[in-house]
């Protein structure tokens, strides 16, 4: 392999890029990357960053000079289209790249909704440019309603909280983030919320959006329309495959790989984009949007592309997620939900420490977390080994 | 190898010990502990591991001159 071009130059294809240099390949390496920033970390961006004291170079994914990776940046550049009888892809400039290994690691880009088209005062947060916007708008407004209560809309609304704003909360499920575990955390969750003055509504649909003058009103279904000052638009993210359409790869809710991140001869997947069956979970198709499993795929799908042969190995990870509201350390891994068995194995004296763990077939398949990080590592760990569901009630962590 | 924690970057999520539990351990009075400070070399791709995972890139080992 000469040539290797990674598309996406954010926490996948970096770690990706890292890792090729690691395992030894000396050939070209090049990085497009659509955002005209060096390679920067998300999760501060809807916490720390949005307040006044956290700095943009603290965000560098790389702390190491980018000369030692003798990697070509191509940045602010889109890849528009993949031809892989030719091997190339072609940029948003027209120029054309050949190569002989692709990477595709485009991530996600916010959902959003048509009620929202054409309000100026709607905003969705994923990139750098997001929230330098948003940490503005936060700073001169006073009244954010915050669509949709997954883990961005809620670590919003808690920042926004903690800047002294008045939030709203609306979202069309029955509790927030970590929807259909069950109404024990999911309680938990909504009273975190409630309890820190968020006005947090369930269930709720909403009919339209209106821009009046400097402020946005929001029409719900059968209650009285709200007013305020900014809406952030949180309804999750879709995977970027638009530029892949027609290229012959799968595409479905992610580029659909083997169980080694191959997507086809030559071209592997990482990160928020890549659509795997994951053996610990008896081969079930994931696709994960979670900042340690960008790493772990990077690092994967580089020695993947460089191991040509069949026997490669298969990527195995139990996701893993955290999170940070109001102080509180929100942890998950595994899977999950409320048809599965679930078990309070700790919780503290306050609520804000609890540890649940669920059944699927016999093993332990998830954990939930509060304040619980060693917990809920430990449990990962029984997770990974495939532990029976009681061997892990047992284990008293 | 040396194992070097910046303790003001650690947000104690406990990553690390998911990679490397000889040599990382969050308790329960929330703060993380280096277990083994400078741990043989049969722990180094379990502490690079770590080191690529944590979050806030907390995490540097130093190589001692030989
Ligand atoms: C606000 C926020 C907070 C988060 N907080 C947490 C958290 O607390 N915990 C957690 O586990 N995870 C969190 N995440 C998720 C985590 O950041 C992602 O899982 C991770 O960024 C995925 O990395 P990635 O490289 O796959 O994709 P991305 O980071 O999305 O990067 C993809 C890159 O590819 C570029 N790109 C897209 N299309 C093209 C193209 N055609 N050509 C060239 N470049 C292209 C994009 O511009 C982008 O820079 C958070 C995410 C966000 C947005
Ligand atoms: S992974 Fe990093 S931030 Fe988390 S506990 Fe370990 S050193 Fe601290």
């Amino acid at each position: 392999m000469k040539k290797v071009v990674i598309v996406g130059a954010s926490l996948a294809g970096l770690r990706c890029a890292e890792a090729l240099r690691r395992e030894g390949f000396t050939g070209a390496l090049t990085m497009v990357g659509a955002e005209a920033h060096l390679p920067y970390d998300r999760p501060p961006l809807s916490k720390e960053f949005l307040t006044a004291e956290f700095e943009e170079d603290r965000l560098a994914l790389r702390i190491e000079p980018y000369e030692e990776l003798n990697a070509e940046l191509i940045l602010g550049q889109r890849a528009q289209s993949l031809s892989l009888e030719a091997r190339r892809i072609t940029l948003s400039s027209g120029e054309e790249l050949g190569f002989d290994g692709l990477v595709i690691a485009t991530g996600a880009a916010p959902r959003t909704l048509p009620i929202a088209d054409g309000i100026s005062g709607v905003m969705t947060l994923r990139t750098l440019d997001d929230a330098l916007r948003l940490k503005g708008a936060l700073a001169d407004r006073k009244r954010i309603c915050v669509i949709g209560a997954g883990f961005i809309g809620s670590e919003v609304a808690a920042t926004a909280r903690g800047l002294g704003l008045d939030v709203t909360v609306l979202e069309a499920g029955d509790q927030p983030m970590l929807r259909g575990v069950g109404p024990i955390i999911g309680e938990t969750l909504a009273e975190l919320h409630r309890s820190n003055g968020v006005d947090l509504r369930t269930g709720v649909k909403i009919e339209s959006l209106e821009q009046i003058g400097e402020s946005v009103r929001v029409n719900i279904s059968g209650e009285s329309s709200l007013e305020c000052d900014l809406v952030l638009l949180a309804v999750g993210a879709a995977p970027v495959t638009q530029w892949l359409e027609g290229s012959g790869l799968a595409l479905d809710d992610g580029v659909v790989c083997d169980a080694t991140l191959l997507a086809a001869p030559g071209v592997v997947c990482a990160g928020d984009v890549a659509r795997w069956p994951n053996p610990l979970f008896d081969g079930e198709s994931m696709r994960v949007e979670h900042w340690t499993n960008a790493v772990e795929q990077g690092v994967h799908a580089a020695k993947r592309l460089l191991s040509d042969d069949d026997s490669a190995p298969p990527f195995s990870t139990v996701p893993f997620v955290w999170s940070e509201q109001y102080g509180i350390k929100i942890q998950a891994a595994g899977r999950f939900s409320g048809e599965d068995r679930m078990e309070v194995v700790h919780s503290g004296t306050d609520d804000a420490r609890l540890v649940a763990i669920f059944e699927r077939h016999g093993r332990i398949s998830g954990v939930i977390g509060f304040s619980e990080p060693r917990r809920v590592m430990q449990y990962r760990r029984l997770i990974g080994a495939g532990a029976p569901f009681d061997e892990a009630l047992a284990a008293s962590l | 190898m040396k194992i070097l924690v910046n303790f003001d970057l650690c947000k104690s999520n406990a990553v690390c010990m998911a990679s490397a539990p000889e040599i990382f351990e969050v308790r329960d009075d929330g703060y993380l502990y280096i277990l083994q400070e400078e741990p043989d070399e049969t722990h180094r791709a379990a502490v690079e591991e770590a080191v690529r995972l944590c979050p806030t890139r907390a995490i540097t080992v130093e190589d001692q001159a030989l």
